[in-house]
């Protein structure tokens, strides 16, 4: 007898516990006017400073208005945004003002303070934000960085003022002419007052000043809805009445989901629908240039590595197109400069005959290098993230073009792969990846190439050094017009071309499919689908 | 058997204790700097790494990493993961969806593992018999991610009896995963008992039964599938303990946001206090169901005694 109450009681907890759990689950799918986009969990709280991957990023950009918008076609800086003008004499010191009547979606309105104190807080290390760092060109910078657990000398930028209401100004450490371009990027959005008293609470239901609202928790490993916000002060309000954010964890499974109505939106695809998805989905499936790079780096400190015309070799060793081609179907497209197609001052041709394939050239280049060919070459790149196949493509390529044996490194997670990089560590040429934060140039440059970004500090793994780059990087920052700076990150390129730290091999697509519920799906240049624009039928 | 209850209920605690210590030490393990890899590609200001590395006691030897952890638990804190979130939100919002999907798997198992089981046993070599050995036996083999897209595909696209993933839709949402989940596990019950229950009707006491007069349905449920239980419950209870652990194949599959997931995720980067969170309270529940076997025996079997 006691043994069967022992046996109910058990019972009943476990049915209380499905049906609290029942009660938790419903939401609204498929809601008039509401929309459903795919995302990947994203990696942190909803914050804008603390959010620098693509999944955060695409939520944040619809319940965020930036400063400064960007010209879909030429990526040029439009004021749209909540900036109306963003000036300076000398480059160095800037002035940004504000337009009045943006409102945050609590109904305080967005000013200078916004913005100044939104800055300092993502700047301060001891809140470990991850794009803390782009505020290190901002005067006072470093009296805000914490060295070895001492507090932070100061809380606040130095260089950093709210005017008035709208006047913000901005005094850099050196002069940067395309800083007005930088700021769209999610690290420059404003921050309410709410957020500072629960940082929390604001990571789960971010206060925005953009199209859209939130008005319920953010579900990790679900997602959340958010509804067009009635009194938006941009020239692009929401165009549906929302968007519910459904987190997958498998790409397969929500392609099988849009097929079946279940999922409205798709950006990104399995591998296996890359090349048949346009075919298949026919008007409903949209694309576009994405705005990244993957180069073959090299370690300049390797001394097998350190001669440029070795680094050339192995550059017109290697056959783009037929990599493109072979291993992703045409998703790809061969890359022929350091830049992106999307940005001001991208070059089509701008490495010429050295990013094609050339095999008499390449190996005569060895042959004058003396480069021990009896050696493998190791290739290196990061464990489980598909780069196997096309990486072994490339040390075929080399095998049969330039009579070298290769050994494949591609062992190691990011944890153990990134110190490695750090460390000097890359015994041949590895894998480089990088993709736009603001549509310049100057980004697919500096942040990989200059002497201030080596490891520790930036993503320079090749720990090139050449004072004639950084160089003509500064002359463009000092250049008294965007397109006076666009001249000299040219210059600065075609120097890179010549010392060759690593070389273009190719550039990705952005692939997505919908639902014939919605329409007016497009991909911006970052990446990202444009949630305001899409209509729901 | 109160006392045998208590007992084996305080045993647990010397148990979650070394194996927390031991998931501890095996994150500890890990090679890596998972400081390094939140970045990725992307550069991370040095200051910002070294107040992370501060926040989560990286820095420090194992041991003052794992007393550090035990205080945090005495005073309630569980820790939380690098992006902040405290591991018991984590707990709290993911366990309810893996009761769920356990519930329905193991509701399954039991009815059509449990009755395959039995009907097999009572006509032995007869085409259902033979039925349910080559299913079982298909069931076993096939890679359970397999059987996930491929009932996805058919049974929630093609023919659009369920819902293609999420669990917006309540327990409706949870059949299809539910029923692949259980595959497995239903294919080793309905042999198990099939097995057991063979075996008790050729046993002497159903002869007995029968010779008194028993009916064929009173036999069958009283004497000898009462008697077979015990192996096929031993089984399922074990299962239960399982797949409260979670389940990464299927979750992902039907993009279920349940234990298996975050378990998986929190490995991936090295989230020593997600790991050990759940990890021990998986242990918990392998402990716990087991007991509860142990407890039906009784229940089963009134020989079996616990004094």
């Amino acid at each position: 007898m006691r043994v069967k109450r022992v046996i109910a009681a058990v019972s009943a907890g476990f049915v209380a516990a499905g049906l609290l759990a029942a009660c938790g689950g419903g939401s609204a799918s498929g809601a008039e006017g509401v929309y459903s986009l795919h995302i990947m969990q994203p990696e942190n709280p909803l914050v804008p400073g603390n959010t620098t991957e693509s999944e955060g990023n695409q939520v944040l950009k619809s319940l965020f208005t930036p400063l400064v918008r960007y010209n879909d076609e030429t990526s040029e800086v439009e004021y749209t945004g909540v900036a109306k003008s963003v000036e300076s004499e000398d480059q160095m010191t800037w002035t940004i003002e504000l337009n009045e009547g943006w409102t945050f979606h609590d109904g305080t309105p967005v000013t200078a303070k916004s913005y100044v104190d939104a800055w300092n807080y993502t700047a301060l290390s001891t809140n470990a934000f991850g794009a803390s760092y782009f505020f290190e060109n901002v005067k006072g910078y470093d009296e805000l960085q914490a060295a070895d657990g001492a507090e932070p000398a100061a809380t606040a930028m130095s260089g950093l003022e709210a005017v008035n209401d709208t006047t913000i100004s901005v005094e850099l450490k050196e002069p940067f002419a395309i800083f007005p371009v930088t700021l769209g990027y999610t690290a420059f959005y404003p921050l309410p007052e709410a957020f500072f008293d629960d940082p929390d609470a604001f990571g789960r239901r971010p206060i925005g000043n953009g199209p859209f609202k939130a008005d319920e928790d953010f579900v990790d490993g679900q997602g959340f809805t958010v509804t067009k916000y009635e009194d938006y002060a941009g020239d692009n309000p929401a165009q549906a009445e929302g968007v519910q954010f459904k987190v997958y964890t498998e790409l397969t499974t929500a392609f099988t989901d849009v097929q079946a109505g279940g999922l409205d939106v798709l950006l990104d695809l399995p591998p296996d629908a890359w090349a048949t998805a346009r075919d298949q989905f026919g008007d409903r499936y949209v694309e576009r240039a994405r705005p990244d790079i993957t180069a073959l780096s090299f370690p300049t400190y390797d001394e097998r590595f350190a001669d440029p015309r070795v680094r050339e070799a192995f550059s017109m060793a290697i056959d783009r197109q037929a990599i493109t081609t072979a291993i992703f179907t045409d998703t790809r497209t061969p890359a022929a400069s350091f830049g992106s197609p999307v940005v001001e001052g991208y070059r089509e041709d701008a490495c010429g005959a050295k990013c094609e394939l050339n095999v008499e050239q390449a190996n005569k280049l060895l042959d004058e290098a003396g480069f021990d060919r009896s050696r493998p070459v190791d290739l290196w790149f990061n464990a489980g993230a598909g780069h196997d196949q096309w990486m072994t493509a490339i040390g075929n390529q080399f095998r049969s073009n330039l009579g070298v044996e290769y050994a494949l490194r591609g062992d190691l997670q990011f944890a153990q792969y990134l110190p490695l990089q750090d460390d000097k560590g890359m015994t041949g040429p590895f894998r480089m990846g990088w993709i736009m934060d603001y549509p310049s140039l100057y980004n697919f440059l500096a942040p990989v190439y200059s002497t201030a970004a080596t490891p520790p500090a930036g993503s320079n793994m090749s720990f090139y050094s050449n004072p004639e780059f950084d160089g003509a990087l500064s002359a463009g920052n000092n250049a008294d017009t965007l397109d006076e700076a666009t001249v000299e990150y040219q210059r600065a390129e075609d120097i890179l071309f010549r010392d060759m730290p690593a070389t273009p091999l190719f550039y990705g697509l952005n692939q997505a499919v919908t639902s014939d519920r919605v329409d007016n799906v497009k991909i911006d240049a970052f990446g990202d689908i444009v949630t305001e624009e899409v209509t729901v039928g | 058997m109160g006392r045998f209850i208590t007992r084996r209920l305080l045993l647990t605690v010397p148990v979650l204790i070394g194996a927390s210590f031991l998931i501890f030490a095996m994150v500890y393990a890990l090679p890596g700097d998972p400081i390094r890899a939140l970045a990725g590609d992307r550069p991370l200001a040095p200051a910002v790494v070294a107040q992370l590395r501060a926040q989560y006691n990286l820095d420090d030897p194992f041991f003052v990493q794992y007393i550090k952890y035990v205080g945090g638990l005495f005073q309630g804190d569980f820790g939380s993961d690098f992006s902040g979130r405290p591991v018991l939100d984590t707990i709290s919002q993911r366990l309810p969806v893996t009761i769920q999907l356990t519930a329905v798997a193991v509701i399954f198992e039991i009815l059509i593992g449990v009755t395959a089981g039995v009907l097999a046993a009572l006509r032995r070599n007869s085409f259902f018999d033979n039925l349910v050995l080559v299913s079982s036996t298909l069931l076993v083999s096939i890679p359970v991610f397999v059987l996930g897209f491929v009932s996805q595909y058919v049974l929630g696209y093609k023919l659009g009896l369920f819902p293609i993933a999420g669990i917006n839709e309540g327990w409706y949402s949870y059949l299809l995963p539910g029923l692949v989940l259980a595959s497995l596990s239903m294919a080793y019950v309905a042999r198990l008992t099939r097995t057991a229950v063979s075996e008790s009707m050729a046993a002497d006491y159903i002869r007995t039964a029968r010779s008194k007069g028993v009916g064929y349905s009173r036999i069958v449920t009283r004497h000898a599938l009462r008697n077979s239980l015990i192996p096929v419950v031993t089984f399922i209870g074990a299962d239960i303990g399982a797949l409260l652990g979670g389940a990464i194949i299927t979750e992902s599959v039907f993009n279920i946001p349940g234990l298996g997931r975050a378990i998986f995720d929190a490995v991936q980067n090295q989230e020593g206090a997600v790991v050990v969170g759940i990890v021990t309270l998986m242990v918990f529940f392998y402990i716990f169901f087991n007991l509860v076997v142990d407890v039906l025996y009784a229940f089963l079997d009134p020989r079996i005694r616990y004094e």
